[in-house]
């Protein structure tokens, strides 16, 4: 399969109480807002836009569940908003459920 | 919000980031050689005879490395006719096999079934076959007699040799935009995607530009129509039509030498792949530093990532959504660089070029048309 073209598989729902990790077929580059990540299946290119959420996304693959890697890594009030941009990376399939 | 894809940004925050440059290029266009077939009269990089200073295959090579080095995701292929060169599959699939992802552009004139069946095999790769109209009296008009047969031809062997969904790419022109919407058809028909892109005045361009451009009213409907269509890909050329309301899909930027940029075939650097002008010349990827020293290093890239000045579309409330439009259309119709698109919405780019006298105006550099012009097609299974 040379050229997917955008994804015609539905992601999967963000579930946070499940184990995720960065997709497999995701290069991330750091940039001083954040990260590009590139989508070399779907060929998307998706802008990281915080240096936070990059190092969670990479903390992902270590923890039990999205929900553990966000208790361990973000600051209580902001946990909320950082589930739903992990939610929009599940949707667009930089991250993928273990 | 800490994460968002580019659609539908108005994000200024981020785009005054990728404003002020990155380290690396986003993605870059790769023009492999200045040979073509064809002769199409909008050519932007008036492309016809081989260049015989052309990158050998181990220069072009190290500059696969280089950009492996620099984590460029893609580039996109094109020329002339990149399947002209007897190096092609080497150099793509040395791209590819570094996860350099590769775009590429072809007339199909040499995508055979043998060679689309290659092309299917490989990881990283898309392909896009241009068509400048659904009916070859459309298209011939502008790409030469016989150009539309081969082009589907090519979209016929991709097909059969089931490489999935190509790209059918378009230069929206006064003749073509009544049928986008049988363009689309034909995409479908393909189970291909179709990609639209914007007519610049560079290269031959500069010729046909006043006769193909489209008209105001064609640049309404071509908004109206694209806002309808999200799944119709654009390279984010049509941003200057975001003045027009909710803005396009894309970053809405333009990126010459802030997140793109152009390799000619001979190594040259260029701020974007329409600017084919020793006053966008940033360098060559065969001097030391190679090219991640142009792209860092150049003091033309550094001088297109300071702010720039509205100038005389400071006025306009809608500057923030097209940000002025395209470079190389203003530089090429001999329009301020600070002032409007000559496609802006609002007319003011048509006035502007109404006070100027067509002689004198800046001419691309490197000419390699063919000096006689002929169409001559070879036909290949």
């Amino acid at each position: 399969m040379s050229s997917p073209g955008p994804s015609t598989v539905t992601a999967p729902r963000f579930d946070a109480d499940r184990p995720w990790r960065l997709h497999p077929q995701v290069a991330l580059r750091d940039e001083s807002f954040g990260a590009l990540a590139y989508h070399y299946g779907n060929r998307r290119l998706i802008f990281l836009r915080s240096r936070t959420l990059v190092e969670l996304v990479e903390a992902l693959e270590r923890f039990e569940s999205a929900g553990d890697a966000v208790n361990a890594t973000i600051e209580p009030a902001q946990r909320p908003a950082y589930k739903r941009a992990l939610a929009r990376l599940a949707a667009s399939e930089v991250i993928d459920a273990r | 919000m800490p994460a968002k894809t580019p659609a539908k940004t108005r994000d200024s925050g981020l785009r005054d980031r990728l404003a002020h440059g990155l380290d690396a290029p986003i993605c870059l266009t790769w023009e492999l050689t200045y040979a073509c077939n064809l002769a199409c009269v909008h050519c932007l990089s008036s492309s016809g005879r081989r260049d015989p200073r052309e990158l050998t295959s181990a220069e072009a090579m190290s500059v696969i490395d280089e950009l492996v080095a620099m984590q460029v995701f893609y580039v996109n292929v094109g020329g002339g006719e990149p399947m002209l060169r007897p190096d092609f599959f080497d150099l793509i699939g040395y791209a590819v096999d570094h996860r350099v992802g590769v775009k590429f552009s072809t007339n199909g004139t040499r995508l055979s079934r043998a060679r689309a069946e290659q092309l299917a095999s490989m990881d990283y790769l898309d392909v896009q076959v241009s068509l400048d109209g659904v009916t070859a009296e459309v298209n011939d008009g502008v790409r030469g007699s016989g150009s539309y047969a081969a082009a589907r031809r090519a979209m016929d062997h991709l097909a059969d040799a089931g490489f999935g969904p190509f790209k059918i790419n378009v230069v929206v022109t006064r003749h073509n935009v009544g049928q986008l919407d049988a363009l689309m058809a034909l995409a479908d028909h393909y189970g291909a995607q179709l990609r639209v892109t914007r007519l610049r005045p560079s290269g031959r361009g500069a010729d046909s530009w006043e006769d193909l451009h489209p008209t105001a009213a064609q640049q309404r409907f071509l908004y109206e129509w694209l806002c309808d269509r999200p799944s119709v890909l654009t390279g984010d050329s049509f941003f200057h039509l975001s003045a027009l309301g909710e803005p396009l899909d894309g970053l809405n930027l333009c990126g010459a030498g802030r997140v793109v940029c152009l390799i000619d075939p001979v190594g040259d650097v260029y701020a974007c792949p329409f600017v084919i002008h020793d006053e966008f010349l940033a360098g060559n990827v065969r001097r030391a530093g190679g090219f991640t020293g142009v792209w860092r290093s150049s003091d033309l890239f550094a001088s297109l990532r300071e702010p720039t000045s509205a100038g005389a579309c400071s006025s306009c409330g809608s500057y923030d959504a097209c940000r002025g439009g395209c470079m190389a259309a203003k530089f090429f119709t001999g329009l301020p660089l600070d002032g409007p698109d000559p496609e802006c919405v609002f007319g003011h780019g048509t006035e502007a070029l109404a006070g100027l006298r067509s002689a004198g105006l800046p001419r691309p550099a490197a000419d390699h048309s063919a000096r006689a012009v002929p169409v001559r097609l070879v036909s290949r299974g």
